[in-house]
């Protein structure tokens, strides 16, 4: 279970988020939609530990991981593949895929080809660039090698920040695809931040609407694209609240 | 032409102690983004340390590794009192930190060594060598053959190693990097201890050139950074070209013109490239760093 209590994040004097309440069960994907600014990023960056929240907890399994730098985060079983994919242009894609499990490099060492082969097998495309620099791949196979380095230390739970963001319609199923997989091989609990409700309604199992740092709304995949209020939004109309 | 090989040779020795200091600066640059002025202070303990080791009756083969150890460990010592605990202000005013550093370090080296210059033997004690009529210094051949050595290992330590990979990755983007599980500050750590070791092997190589003073660091970080910038501040490759195109320019002006105004050169050199060429001239266009 992955657990958030009243989370507020400051940046610099303006508060973005407030008391945000969310949570994410054992096997289930929660998709988090909202119009651009609405503070998504702001959302995973603070619960991977990139911002401090000014309130409230975040706690993955009954361990409280809010206050913790990011790079600890990872390793309690967190892992955010962020926005823009930001992989490490000048490393090869392996080395690209072992700095996922940094965390766990020297401990787990002896598992480093299993660990591969599975990032492999759910993207074999990866395989013929191994050797090539992350830099040189195509966006698609960047936001697969962002998603597959973000596996690699085989978190409890992934948060994914609006991985359709510039991709063609075929490989956003192509991703959705693999989120479904990740969740029924893995088990592992999954947060799609999208602005593509279309594609998140197809995966989630349960939505949170975000606007202006507030979850305005929230409730089951079936629930919120009956809504109304989504309906305009998804429609491109502006929402009110 | 006898003399033409000469300086050729000469340039290239002190070219490659340059481009170590050199790689200093741009592996702390490269991952915290910090000019380091004290770069020239490292070569200062190194060469100094060496000189007090070899007074105390430790043979040279042992002084150098202890002298460059105790300077690795005075870098990681500075970045942890000086440089982590401010980690979050402006670049500038790390920058202006290390300035003070630069002044500090000088003033414990003149408290413990004083103002009068140190000798140190140089490591290999052969008759000169004949070569294309060029009188080579068997501690010329010593110089060449440790950079190499050196060159190759930082090779392989960035190429080849998880750590290495890790640091690239950390100067790439250190914010990915945290999201990956890697603690950025201990990189910038690793990197002043680093930069720390190599400008003391430096050092301990230009000091039976020069001698070894308190304010030995100035120069011989001046130079460095000449060399960096010659280079262009973000690839290793380019700051030893720049420490080897810097030696050689040097020389060959201290030859033909006068070895008054080498320094003056250096400097010219500096201005000019800053003028006309301010990412160095081996940069790629985009600014890709190491
Ligand atoms: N570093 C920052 N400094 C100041 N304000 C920021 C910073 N980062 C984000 N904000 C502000 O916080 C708000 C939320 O930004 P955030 O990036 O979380 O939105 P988002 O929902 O992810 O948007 P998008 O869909 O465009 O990615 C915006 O108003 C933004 O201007
Ligand atoms: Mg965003």
């Amino acid at each position: 279970m992955f657990h958030v209590t009243g989370l507020s994040t400051h940046i610099g004097k303006i508060q973005i988020l407030h008391s945000i309440d969310l949570y994410v069960e054992r096997g289930e994907i929660v998709s988090v939609i909202g119009a651009n600014g609405a503070g998504k990023s702001t959302l995973l960056n603070t619960l991977a530990g990139l911002y401090t929240p000014s309130a409230g907890t975040v706690a993955l399994e009954r361990e409280v991981i809010s206050g913790l730098p990011a790079y600890k985060v990872v390793a309690k079983g967190l892992s955010l593949v962020p926005e823009g994919r930001q992989i490490f242009p000048n490393l090869t894609v392996r080395e690209n895929l072992l700095l996922g499990m940094y965390s766990r490099y020297y401990k787990e060492k002896k598992q480093t080809k299993e660990r591969i082969d599975m990032v492999l097998d759910m993207f074999p495309g990866l395989k013929k660039h191994l050797d090539n620099l992350g830099g040189n791949l195509s966006g698609g196979e960047q936001q697969m090698l962002a998603i597959g380095r973000g596996l690699m230390s085989q978190p409890k739970i992934i948060l994914l920040d609006e991985p359709s963001m510039g991709l063609a319609p075929k490989i956003v199923n192509d991703i959705l695809e693999i989120l479904l997989r990740i969740k029924k091989e893995m088990g592992t609990m999954i947060i799609l931040v999208e602005q593509n409700v279309k594609a998140a309604l197809k995966v989630a199992d349960r939505v949170y609407v975000l606007e202006h740092g507030s979850i305005i709304l929230h409730g089951t995949k079936e629930e919120i694209s009956m809504n109304p209020q989504v309906k305009s939004a998804y429609l491109g109309m502006k929402m009110t609240s | 032409m006898d003399s033409m090989v000469q300086y050729l040779v000469t340039g290239l020795t002190v070219g490659s102690i340059y481009a170590l200091m050199a790689i200093g600066f741009v592996a702390i640059y490269n991952i915290t983004g910090i000019l380091n002025f004290a770069q020239g202070e490292f070569a200062m303990i190194g060469a100094l340390s060496c000189v007090s080791f070899v007074n105390w009756g430790l043979p040279m083969v042992a002084a150098i590794p202890a002298a460059v150890m105790l300077t690795a460990l005075i870098g990681f010592i500075i970045e942890r009192t000086a440089i982590f605990p401010v980690r979050n202000r402006s670049v500038i005013t790390l920058i202006v930190i290390t300035i003070g550093l630069s002044t500090f370090i000088k003033g414990i080296g003149l408290i413990i060594w004083g103002t009068s210059p140190h000798t140190l033997q140089p490591v290999v004690k052969a008759e000169p060598i004949k070569l294309f009529g060029a009188v080579i210094n068997p501690q010329s051949l010593f110089i060449f053959l440790t950079v190499l050595v050196l060159l190759v290992i930082l090779y392989v330590f960035f190429d080849k190693t998880f750590i290495g990979s890790a640091l690239k990755a950390s100067e790439k983007n250190p914010r990915a990097a945290s999201l990956m599980g890697i603690n950025t500050s201990s990189m910038s750590a690793l990197s002043f201890t680093l930069a720390a070791a190599l400008g003391a092997i430096a050092g301990i190589m230009i000091a039976p050139l020069t001698d070894a003073t308190y304010e030995m660091g100035f120069l011989i970080g001046l130079k460095g950074f000449v060399a960096m910038v010659i280079g262009g501040v973000n690839n290793i490759p380019g700051a030893v070209v720049g420490g080897l195109l810097l030696g050689v320019i040097e020389s060959f002006s201290g030859g033909l013109i006068s070895t008054f105004y080498s320094d003056a050169i250096a400097f010219g050199i500096l201005l000019l490239i800053l003028f006309f060429k301010p990412t160095g001239l081996f940069s790629k266009a985009a600014g890709e760093r190491v």
